[in-house]
């Protein structure tokens, strides 16, 4: 059960707070590294350890834009294709990122490793072309770099599988 | 001249605790704490005339002094949600230097009488938060934070708290919403935080820049602080700038305010070092896409709160998008309006629909199917959001479509048929 796995760090989470409803966010990204997704299942558990509304946690899911809705692959690429990014080649780069992977805009690979979206401005502008993978930045990139990314991140879902 | 807010660039590893206490860290904290009464430190900060670095401008210390000295619960929330187009500053300072932040942010809980301070992430920064985080820990183990601070009986926790994606939330009172668990969606003001913020008590929102003007004010007074800025009383101290787009040498410059120019800042070899390729200026986003757009003729004015008056548009937050001669106007302008579409929160109508409209006629005229009057309609839509929001967001997304077609018209000219 989530709420038996995560009690600890539920706990430190609520501590920090004189409102439960203010650990919504914290305990949804913790349901998120569980579940994947906010799927039905995932929201109800959330649901269930903050005493809220499934249709509340639902609400915050579709709001939020780093809670997805769907399935996604085990690394997210989430591409800046705003304004700055996009005078230093962005536009360029996603199409690229996504022909190289084979998949169309907001897809994930058949192998289920990898999901290219594109997002609003992630404060890295003067690193562009830019993305995360999981939150993590890589910056200053260009087709090479991104080809190395991808295989240094097969290699590692390989050694864990 | 050495760095007052990007010290880490001059000091190497000054996110370590030892390194930062080795360097004057936390000595502003001590100072505030042994020998100023709460009141002192707000009567400091406001004669500093220390403005808002978020974009706002305004003054931390009157923003301070509107809490209710009445005892009770207070907060102190520092805004770490950076996410305006072209702003990375609060990023660089979270990573690099985050002792100045915490300090700034205890000092500030000191003179409200806080509980806590609440520092707000954006969620994508939560993989390149993790010095900060660690900051935090140090800063409890060597008693800089928590119960009983260095000994002087004043208590103050010190919480880290994550966004999950929604540009809305660097509004202060959306972020309240988001700290409490809710949609970020902006409050109906009044009540002002200062009276009833997170949790229904008196809160003081603070961006990340803002706060770590604080402790060097706090150790070297007020007068070194207004006296940084030689001609330019209204706009004193430091200022990082967010240069992006087309420059050779994009990135994080402090400056002075009013030492600077927006054409040094481009072009001086220390700065920008000019647009790549030797092209011309078209324009410049003084403000991120918040902001309205200005051209070559705005070069000579100074970096300051008030450079930019004279051509309508505004320092913000100084996050500086530089574009060149090839640019259309019509696509940047609809790269702009697809992000604030994006990011409306939904609340009130003018810029949840104001937005979208704005979206479908910017769409249809970059396809090729816009006439004269959709150019009329882009103007008499952003007229009639301006003035009519619930929050900025909705006067911010008006900004570029009025500037680019008042600056460019034949940009727009080359993209419509006459009917």
């Amino acid at each position: 059960m989530f709420a038996d796995k995560y009690a600890e760090q539920i706990q430190t989470i609520l501590a920090r707070y004189p409102d439960k409803r203010s650990a919504a966010l914290p305990v949804m990204y913790l349901a998120q590294k569980e579940f994947g997704y906010m799927s039905e299942e995932a929201i109800a558990e959330v649901a269930a350890v903050l005493d809220l509304e499934a249709t509340y946690i639902r609400s915050l899911a579709g709001f939020y834009s780093l809670f997805y809705e769907e399935p996604v692959g085990k690394y997210v690429l989430e591409i800046c294709d705003d304004l700055p990014c996009a005078l230093r080649g962005a536009e360029q780069f996603v199409e690229m990122a996504c022909r190289k992977l084979n998949v169309p805009m907001g897809g994930t690979t058949a192998d289920g490793l990898f999901t290219v979206k594109t997002v609003m401005c992630l404060a890295a502008c003067d690193k562009a072309p830019m993305l995360q993978v999981n939150l993590k930045y890589e910056e200053n990139l260009d087709e090479a770099k991104f080809e190395e990314l991808i295989a240094r991140l097969r290699q590692e879902a390989m050694g864990e599988a | 001249m050495a760095h007052i807010l990007l010290r880490h660039r001059d000091i190497p590893d000054i996110h370590q605790l030892d390194v930062y206490l080795a360097n004057g860290g936390y000595e502003g904290l001590k100072k505030a704490l042994t020998e100023y009464q709460p009141d002192q430190v707000i009567d400091l900060v406001k004669k500093a005339n220390i403005k808002g670095r978020g974009g706002a401008g305004f003054p931390a210390g009157v923003k301070w002094g509107f809490i209710p000295k009445a005892p009770g619960p207070k907060y102190v929330v520092v805004n770490g949600d950076e996410s305006e187009e072209g702003t990375f500053k609060d990023r660089e300072l979270m990573e690099y230097n985050p002792h100045q932040i915490i300090e700034g942010a205890l000092i500030a809980a000191y003179a409200i009488q806080a509980q806590a301070v609440y520092i707000y992430f954006r969620g994508e920064f939560m993989v390149a938060s993790a010095p900060f985080e660690q900051a935090v820990r140090d800063a409890y183990g060597a008693n800089l934070a928590g119960r009983n601070i260095l000994g002087t009986g004043f208590n103050c926790e010190f919480y880290v708290h994550y966004g999950a994606g929604a540009y809305i939330c660097g509004e202060e009172s959306a972020l309240l919403e988001s700290l409490e668990g809710k949609l970020g969606q902006p409050r109906l003001r009044p009540p002002f935080p200062a009276q009833k913020g997170l949790y229904q008590a008196p809160t003081v929102v603070n961006n990340v820049e803002t706060l770590c003007n604080v402790p060097p004010v706090v150790v070297y007074g007020a007068d070194w602080y207004l006296g940084l800025s030689k001609d330019t009383p209204d706009s004193p101290g430091p200022k990082i700038c967010c240069l992006s787009g087309h420059v050779n040498r994009p990135g994080n410059y402090e400056i002075i305010m009013g030492e600077t120019t927006y054409g040094q800042l481009i072009n001086a070899p220390e700065y920008g070092g000019g647009i790549p390729g030797g092209k011309a200026l078209k324009a410049i986003l003084p403000s991120g896409g918040s902001g309205p757009v200005v051209t070559a003729a705005a070069l000579d004015a100074p970096v300051t709160f008030s450079g930019l008056t004279p051509f309508n548009s505004i320092m913000g937050s100084a996050s500086i998008i530089v574009l060149d001669e090839t640019v259309d106007m019509v696509w940047a302008a609809m790269k702009i309006t697809h992000f604030f579409a994006h990011e409306s929160c939904g609340k009130c109508t003018p810029c949840r629909e104001g937005t979208y409209w704005l979206k479908q006629i910017f769409h249809r005229i970059w396809e090729g199917h816009g006439t004269e009057a959709d150019v009329k309609l882009l103007e008499a839509v952003a007229n009639q959001m301006t003035g009519k929001c619930l929050c900025a967001l909705g006067e911010f997304a008006t900004s570029p479509v009025l500037s680019t077609i008042k600056h460019f018209p034949e940009d727009y000219r080359k993209r419509v048929r006459k009917t």
